[in-house]
């Protein structure tokens, strides 16, 4: 008997290499941005389950200066671990005006020094395509998303006047100054990432198992990145909780919510 | 060292949970204002698969713009949505039934939203059609069902909403009904399910309706958890689509998905539109699971090949008795979504799987009114956005294709101006061709697109090569042109190797020594089996002196199947000698000349060739005669 049986995550999983591989053929100069989280790690290791144990393109972490400690040590890590040319990118030109959590609201200071750092250092490196770990489920508004998606030289995402997507035929082309975002993840759902680390047995910071009845579902800037209440100490508690709950996943990041809209408005200018 | 805690093996067993099963994606069309995103609102409200909050979120939103709540809006997450209460894009949500996890995808009903509705129904393994009970079938409930046959949508459920509008009345069902699953009928579409249904009383959706008693069957949840998932396409022919070679390390690893079929270590692939073979050495794969078996329809793949062929993007591979057609023009149906119309004479890209070429509309046929499925024939030179066309397209380079009736993946593509997908088709028609028959024994053998039975069903005969022999003065020359005149009269194609076109040129280098004499008709017998291969009689008038040059002329003409006759042109020394029409055997006798056949050199008489003709007896004409009694019948086109 042959094993020709495949389960969902099977599905996913080989309908991401395939993005992984048309991406990588389509775009010359392709980069794949890291915040180290979960989603983050699931595409590290898809991107090796589809070049065959590497990445071929270099990682790009925007460092905000708000990361957890416990972050970056993972980032030094797990760079090692999958042997990726990680380029990490600060933009010190808005700290050094002063912006930062203590002073700004959420939504200004994560333009600043997420959006606005990636504009920076994708002028320097001159990318035409990232690929993202974007999922449907996470918003709304990235429910619309495409797997390839085309930003213009403003960064600004046309979600009114996208491009049709169909038979596996992507847009593959940016003009200067443009850029296409490759998502790969489109298709997952929280408890598919989950599911599928514990298949795969992926390295992810330890932040999001509980430790004192608190975890976190969602990493981002520590300032505005709260723990949810949990036990929930394994991936099996994790899969568990997450099948019960009715809580959206970016309840705890705060940027989202500091006025109706903020994801629609965060994201039109650019906001991965 | 891995961070994480170590994984447990429980959810490897894909019936021990949800969340491992075959996920069924559902898109949502019918005309606008038929209640498509009320259906979808009351699904999940019904089977509670919002999150916390979402249905006071848009409360409160509803509240802050001055409206009413109702269940679509639950949709309609973006900010503009709700301004101007209609869908604008596709949307995917998740739900959940006691038997299976579902994906909506939401497509919009406005006309020029048409490429969003394509993009969420290309993803879809069912569709609901929606048509409201009230109006009826309307325009965009036909295009949408027109446009679902062409993405090869299988399962259609279709729900009659708003019934608490017409009082849920059976009479006005059954006419909807009627006159919708005729319409369905002619595209091909299998409607199963006809479910009269009120969205926003939540009639039919979820739970049997006390309102509607007089239909028993099964509710919109129930129908759907009654569709079995579209089987992936593991019995189809392989076709395995290159999309890339890596060689990052010392492997060579062709990498693409299996489209169809499956794909197993040890498989014999036939590479198009290269037409070269290889064998599958390993399936390669960076933390998968050892010995994992064939690959099969859906799997992502890197192969290594036994023997190092050249592949690159675009190839398909398949196996040897099921090869897709290679063709550079095609027919097909293609529908067209952007403003800018499709153009005659054009050049666009078209994109098939992972090929790439340039090509043209040569013609358009028929141009379908995709709401009444009428087609007119009117020599048109454009396709306007929201047509779709029955053409005839041709490709600048080779393209691999299937028809996709047959393998839908290989069997349709997109048009590609300015960088945009501006349509996509289907295409019809294609002729298969068995390779395998065209294949002679010898794989070296580069065999020629166009079989040897083609050209000799287009000439009406079939090449072959009638070697003539004889001692020199024997008449070979003589009979040689006089047959081929006689071949050339009956319109056949022929042709004349002689010393004459053959020493001068391609042989200017060889002499008489046995050595030379050998290859010389090494050389006459190869180029003769070309020709005969190319579908010429062709008629060879050498001395060729030696028994075993002969019968290799003979192995080398075997080679590609021509027919090969030895005519041994008899006359006796003497007479030949008498004859002497270039005065060779007086140089000889002379001296002046070495090695002449017959003088000082040996000539091995045919034991047993198939025809023989007396010059020193017969004249010219009876000589021919004889030939041709004999030669005809061979060269007879069979099959």
């Amino acid at each position: 008997m042959t094993q020709t049986t495949r389960t969902h995550l099977d599905d996913l999983e080989n309908q991401s290499i395939f993005i992984f591989r048309e991406a990588y053929h389509a775009f010359k100069n392709i980069a794949m941005p890291w915040s180290m989280g979960k989603d983050s790690n699931v595409l590290v290791w898809l991107a090796r389950k589809a070049f065959f144990g590497r990445v071929p393109f270099p990682v790009l972490h925007i460092d905000t200066t708000y990361e957890f400690p416990e972050m970056l040590e993972f980032r030094e890590w797990a760079a090692k671990h999958h042997n990726l040319n990680l380029i990490v990118k600060i933009n010190t030109e808005a700290r050094a005006r002063g912006i930062g959590y203590e002073t700004h609201d959420p939504v200004t200071v994560t333009h600043e020094l997420k959006t606005v750092a990636l504009q920076q250092v994708l002028a320097e490196y001159k990318w035409d395509a990232l690929i993202t770990g974007i999922r449907r489920d996470e918003d709304p508004t990235r429910a619309k998303e495409r797997y390839f998606s085309p930003r213009n030289a403003q960064f600004e995402w046309d979600y009114k006047d996208q491009p049709p997507e169909f038979w596996s035929q992507f847009v593959t082309t940016a003009s200067k100054g443009e850029h296409v975002r490759i998502q790969p993840l489109l298709d997952w759902t929280e408890v598919d990432i989950w599911r599928y680390i514990q298949r795969e047995n992926i390295p992810i910071p330890q932040m999001y198992f509980a430790r004192n009845g608190k975890r976190f579902r969602s990493l981002g800037c520590s300032p505005i990145t709260h723990p949810i209440e949990s036990n929930a100490s394994t991936i099996d508690e994790i899969i568990t909780e997450l099948e019960a709950t009715k809580t959206t996943e970016r309840a705890g990041r705060a940027q989202d919510h500091y006025e109706r809209n903020a994801m629609q408005k965060l994201r039109a200018k650019g906001f991965l | 060292m891995n961070k994480a805690p170590s994984s447990s093996s429980s959810i490897k067993n894909p019936v021990s949970s949800i969340g491992a099963q075959q996920k069924l994606r559902v898109v949502f069309v019918g005309h606008v204002d038929h209640g498509k995103s009320t259906l979808i609102g009351r699904i999940l409200h019904d089977t509670d698969s919002l999150s916390e909050g979402k249905i006071e979120q848009v409360k409160k939103a509803c509240a802050a713009e001055g409206m009413e709540f109702e269940f679509a809006f639950l949709l309609d997450a973006l900010l503009e949505e709700q301004k101007q209460n209609v869908t604008i894009d596709t949307t995917e949500i998740p739900f959940r039934t006691t038997r299976r996890q579902y994906a909506i995808i939401d497509a919009p009903g406005h006309k020029e939203f048409l490429k969003n509705m394509i993009t969420g129904a290309s993803r879809a393994d069912a569709a609901i059609l929606v048509i409201s009970a009230d109006e009826g079938v309307r325009e965009q409930s036909r295009r949408h069902a027109y446009l679902l046959s062409m993405l090869g949508i299988k399962h259609v459920i279709v729900v009659v909403n708003k019934m608490d509008l017409v009082d849920y009345s059976e009479k006005r069902f059954r006419e909807i009904e009627q006159e919708y699953r005729k319409f369905l009928r002619e595209l091909g579409l299998d409607a199963r399910t006809f479910i009269p249904a009120s969205a926003k009383e939540g009639e039919n959706v979820a739970r049997a309706s006390m309102k509607i008693k007089w239909y028993c069957a099964a509710s919109v949840l129930e129908a759907l958890d009654l569709l079995e998932p579209q089987q992936r396409d593991t019995d189809l022919p392989l076709r395995f689509c290159v999309q890339d070679v890596y060689r990052f390390d010392g492997r060579r690893i062709i990498a693409g998905r299996v489209e169809t079929g499956t794909l197993k270590v040890g498989d014999q692939l036939v590479f198009s539109p290269a037409n070269k073979s290889s064998v599958v050495a390993a399936i390669e794969g960076w933390n998968a699971p050892e010995n994992n078996g064939p690959a099969v329809a859906g799997d992502s793949i890197g192969i290594t090949l036994s023997e190092q062929i050249f592949v690159e993007r675009g190839y398909v591979a398949s196996h040897e008795n099921e090869t897709p057609i290679e063709t550079n023009r095609f027919h097909a149906d293609l529908f067209w979504i952007v403003r800018e119309p499709l153009r005659v004479g054009h050049l666009y890209s078209l994109r098939l799987a992972t090929q790439d070429v340039k090509c043209e509309v040569v013609s358009i046929e028929r141009v379908m009114d995709s709401s009444t499925l009428e087609s007119k024939v009117d020599g048109r030179e454009q396709l306007e956005r929201n047509e779709i066309g029955r053409l005839t397209i041709q490709t600048r380079g080779r393209l691999v294709i299937d028809n996709h009736d047959r393998i839908p993946s290989l069997g349709r593509f997109v048009i590609i101006g300015d960088g945009q997908i501006c349509g996509g088709g289907t295409i019809f028609g294609g002729v298969y061709t068995d390779r395998t028959v065209a294949k002679s024994k010898n794989i070296f053998w580069t065999e020629g697109k166009i079989t040897a039975g083609a050209r000799a069903m287009r000439s009406g005969h079939r090449g072959a090569v009638i070697w003539l022999t004889g001692l020199s003065g024997a008449g070979k020359s003589t009979v040689a042109q006089a047959l081929e005149r006689e071949l050339f009269q009956r319109a056949m194609h022929t042709y004349v190797l002689d010393g004459d076109n053959i020493r001068h040129g391609l042989n200017s280098n060889l002499g008489f020594s046995p050595d030379d004499r050998v290859e010389n008709i090494r050389r006459v017998s190869e180029v003769a089996k070309l020709m005969a291969d190319s579908g010429t009689v062709v008629i060879t008038a050498f001395i060729s002196p030696y028994r075993m040059d002969r019968s290799r002329a003979r192995e080398i003409a075997l080679e590609s199947n021509a027919e090969f006759i030895e005519v041994f042109v008899d006359a006796p020394l003497a007479v030949c000698e008498r004859r002497d029409p270039k005065n060779l055997y007086k140089k000889a006798r002379a001296g002046q000349i070495r090695e002449f056949t017959g003088i000082d050199a040996p000539y091995e008489a045919p034991e047993d060739p198939e025809i023989v003709v007396h010059t020193d007896r017969q004249s010219v004409d009876e000589s021919v005669a004889t030939i041709l009694e004999q030669l005809l019948p061979r060269l007879r086109a069979v099959e």
